[in-house]
């Protein structure tokens, strides 16, 4: 690359929380801004879109985009960062795999306009309005973007060169993605970066003793021991079914990892996976105790694709029409 | 009649936009803050687990992840009818005040600052956190950088993550504080309640001690008198983590003080066709529009709205700074928007006290910091205050504990109706006959909207930041006449 890469950072529909964890490298934010030639930071640097619409084609080396694609506003400027960049970066587990809200997609748009506009009991609207593209005031007209059925992630809207998993990626991992870009030290594309190589497992000080369960039990229902793995006291957990990387926060405060750092490397599917894994702890002697033990678990859905059913082969649910 | 587009305005749940509609003459007709986003948690925690929801409604918004991880926790206690010991209500408060310093800390230093330490009317070259540092000293910089990573630190300790952090759970929290870590955050919250008031005397010396600013706060374009509502104490006094909520009228009187339970005979939410979020007002007084005062239900739940709502501060220095801002401002309850800055520190300064205090409560190092529920779950509703304004989370369960029924009432919506007001009496105060008089136009505008600290402003949290303005004038063919922009690229 001649001279410093050009990097932008987009956010799309997401929580702004991948904006703050960018910052979480603190001090080294100013070695970045030394290394790189940051165009476009919404967090930090003022921007508009006309900027990025008039740049040419490739004319920004390494895009961060964070956020999933939920409306039409979020697909044009995925389809505008894609043409304007070299290399684009799936940044964060919303853009990488539609993350939290991506469950979103065990309903659509109607059901969701239902709940917000119509049901939620603090809601006062006998017209039963919802929201609508295009409105006229008394003063003019108003437009909304649509807001889709389904939530996508930025891969499945445009090719993506690399993926950062995490809600959010952690900071030094974040860090070391910076670096590899600025030194060139890439893997080839299409790979996830910042991440580790194995689970979330290999990363934490609960320790496995290979024991069996009886029984699963919800978060709130006891207290594990702060030193055994909480898989085998019966806390669904998706440590061996999660990419190492995080450092295995959430186990450090006594509670289950969800998965946010996605499939570890070579599976596909974070769910079934993850099932798999929770079937190897039963301990039954017969196939219906074993699926009569499996059974006591609490909307295996929303927990074993909690961060991942918009990525998923399940994706999403049947659309009715 | 031509329509001034402000777009984007950066985040609220995403981008926003504020259209300023033109009449004939060139004046003012309306204003609309326009969010064109929407997620649709209330459907989607549905089926869910209903102790998962904290970790999971952390994720509307990556700025104020701990209001909703409280809120919901609290919810949680509701729905399985079960009561935190001492010590998991206290190390929620505890981890609660640390976040309120690094939040406070972030949009007074970053966000607020620069109008008032640089001038509303500077080269928005300068207007900006680093312009603050060159004119105030890079030590008071440092002090900014040092106040967030300390308070992130707790955090983490509590919570295993900086951003969507975990622990609050149903019946408490999931690990208790050891000896050593309380240590720690002690030296923290001493270092914190130095900061505060160094914070507060900057403010005297560069804002209070400058008339031209004194009158601006106190000019008419931001002054709006509405309901204010805020969360207190058994003593009326401010609390971010548990208490009532209070709503006083524009006068300053109760109009009413409600448990969590009892929300829903008080506040409701309007649909406008034009916008994804919901627009809530006192459901007591009802829905007359985007205007102010008595016979409005329009509230606002700001900092300043907190303090209006409340007879006081619970520490005693800012008990002392509560008083002195009203005494200055010439009583209760106080309308000027902009002294929502004043109010923040204020309150700033309050989190590092009640943070000092809890670190050296005998019982914040106790080893039961949760109780396990034993009841059918049914139906929570939780409340705390975020410093955007008060949060509301409500779920009804079915008996295995699995949300059939999700409300949200988010810290910044509650303002989205004065915050709109607020912008049309800036735009009408500064643009006449159709002529935009300056580029100070376009900060004043946003001035307006960038007290009430509306969560779009978060996504300039912690580093230079300006949000970006841009007013476009457009004819009634919607052809661009003229166009003006601040601190764009
Ligand atoms: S299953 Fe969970 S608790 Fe057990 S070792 Fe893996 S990450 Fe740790
Ligand atoms: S432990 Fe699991 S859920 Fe927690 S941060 Fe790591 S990958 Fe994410």
């Amino acid at each position: 690359m001649a001279g410093k890469p050009r990097v932008a950072f987009y956010w799309a529909g997401s929580c702004g929380g991948c904006e703050i964890a960018v910052l979480e490298i603190r001090e080294r934010i100013l070695d970045l801004a030394q290394a790189v030639d940051i165009i476009f930071w919404p967090v930090a640097m003022d921007f508009k879109y006309q900027d990025v619409e008039a740049m040419e084609d490739g004319s920004i080396d390494v895009c961060f985009f964070n956020g999933a694609i939920r409306s039409a506003e979020n697909e044009h400027l995925a389809r505008l960062f894609r043409a304007k960049s070299k290399t684009l970066v799936a940044y964060g587990s919303c853009a990488h795999e539609g993350c939290i809200p991506g469950l979103a997609n065990l309903s659509d748009r109607e059901g969701i306009f239902e709940v917000v506009y119509r049901e939620n009991p603090s809601v006062e609207n006998p017209e039963k309005l919802v929201p609508v593209t295009r409105y006229d005031l008394p003063e003019g007209e108003v437009e909304l973007p649509t807001f889709y059925d389904t939530v996508r992630t930025l891969g499945q809207t445009v090719p993506v060169d690399y993926s950062v998993p995490g809600c959010p990626p952690q900071a030094h991992q974040s860090w070391a993605v910076f670096e590899a870009f600025v030194k060139g030290e890439l893997p080839p594309v299409g790979s996830v970066i910042g991440a580790g190589e194995k689970t979330v497992c290999d990363e934490c000080e609960h320790v496995k003793e290979e024991k069996k369960v009886k029984q699963f039990f919800r978060i709130h229902e006891i207290v594990p021991d702060e030193k055994k793995c909480l898989l085998e006291q019966g806390i669904i957990c998706a440590g061996p079914a999660t990419r190492s990387g995080c450092g295995a926060l959430c186990p450090t405060a006594n509670l289950p990892c969800r998965g946010c750092y996605g499939p570890p490397p070579g599976v596909v599917d974070q769910g079934a996976k993850f099932l798999s894994a929770v079937a190897s702890v039963v301990d039954a002697n017969t196939e219906e105790e074993a699926a009569r033990i499996v059974s006591q678990i609490a909307d295996p859905i929303g927990t074993f694709y909690r961060f991942g059913l918009a990525a998923s082969l399940l994706r999403r649910r049947k659309l009715d029409q | 009649m031509k329509k001034i587009s402000i777009d984007p305005i950066t985040r609220l749940e995403g981008h926003g936009r504020i259209d300023i509609f033109l009449d004939e003459e060139g004046e003012v007709a309306n204003a609309y803050l326009v969010i064109p986003e929407l997620r649709g948690f209330e459907k989607f925690c549905q089926g869910r687990p209903v102790e998962e929801l904290p970790r999971i409604t952390a994720r509307i918004c990556g700025v104020c992840p701990e209001a909703h991880l409280m809120a919901s926790a609290k919810a949680c206690d509701a729905v399985y009818h079960v009561d935190p010991p001492p010590a998991g209500k206290k190390l929620r408060e505890l981890f609660y005040s640390a976040f309120y310093v690094a939040d406070h800390t972030t949009h007074f230093y970053i966000l607020g600052a620069p109008d008032f330490v640089m001038g509303p009317d500077a080269d928005p070259a300068v207007r900006n956190i680093l312009g603050v540092i060159a004119k105030v000293g890079v030590e008071t910089g440092g002090k900014v950088i040092e106040a967030r990573a300390r308070s992130l630190d707790i955090i983490k300790m509590l919570g295993a993550r900086t951003v969507h952090p975990i622990g609050a759970i149903p019946g408490g929290m999931s690990k208790p504080l050891s000896a050593e870590e309380r240590v720690d955050v002690e030296e923290s919250a001493r270092w914190m309640v130095d900061f505060a008031q160094f914070t507060i005397q900057l403010f005297n010396d560069l804002v209070l001690a400058n008339k031209e600013y004194v009158d601006l706060i106190l000019s008419d374009p931001y002054t709006l008198p509405t309901y204010y509502m805020g969360l207190v104490d058994d003593k009326n006094r401010v609390n971010f983590y548990d208490g009532l909520v209070r709503v006083v009228d524009p006068e300053g009187e109760e109009l009413v003080k409600y448990a969590p339970a009892q929300y829903l005979d008080n506040v409701a939410e309007r649909v406008e066709p034009w916008t994804y979020v919901k627009i809530p007002y006192l459901k007591k007084i009802g829905w007359k529009g985007f205007v102010g005062g008595k016979d409005s239900g329009v509230y606002q739940a700001t900092p300043l709205s907190r303090l209006n709502a409340a007879d006081g501060m619970a520490t005693p220095l800012a008990q002392a700074e509560y008083e002195r801002m009203y005494e200055t401002l010439g009583g209760k309850p106080v309308h000027q928007t902009l002294a929502t800055h004043w109010a923040r520190i204020i309150e700033l300064l309050y989190a590092a006290e009640r943070l000092l205090e809890l670190t050296m409560d005998p019982e914040i190092t106790d080893r039961n910091v949760r109780t396990i529920p034993t009841e059918t779950p049914t139906e929570g509703v939780g409340i705390v205050e975020a410093p955007r304004g008060t949060l509301t989370h409500h779920y009804v369960t079915d008996e295995q504990g699995l949300v059939t029924e999700c409300n949200l009432i988010v810290g910044t919506t509650n303002n989205i109706a004065p915050m709109s007001i607020s912008i049309r009496q800036a735009a009408q105060g500064l643009i006449k006959k159709g002529e935009v008089i300056s580029e100070g136009l376009l900060n004043m505008v946003e001035m307006a909207f960038r007290a009430y600290d509306p969560c779009m402003s978060c996504a300039t949290h912690a580093l230079p930041g300006r949000m970006p303005l841009e007013v476009r004038i457009l004819d009634s063919t919607g052809q661009l006449v003229e166009r003006l922009s601040q601190g764009l690229a």
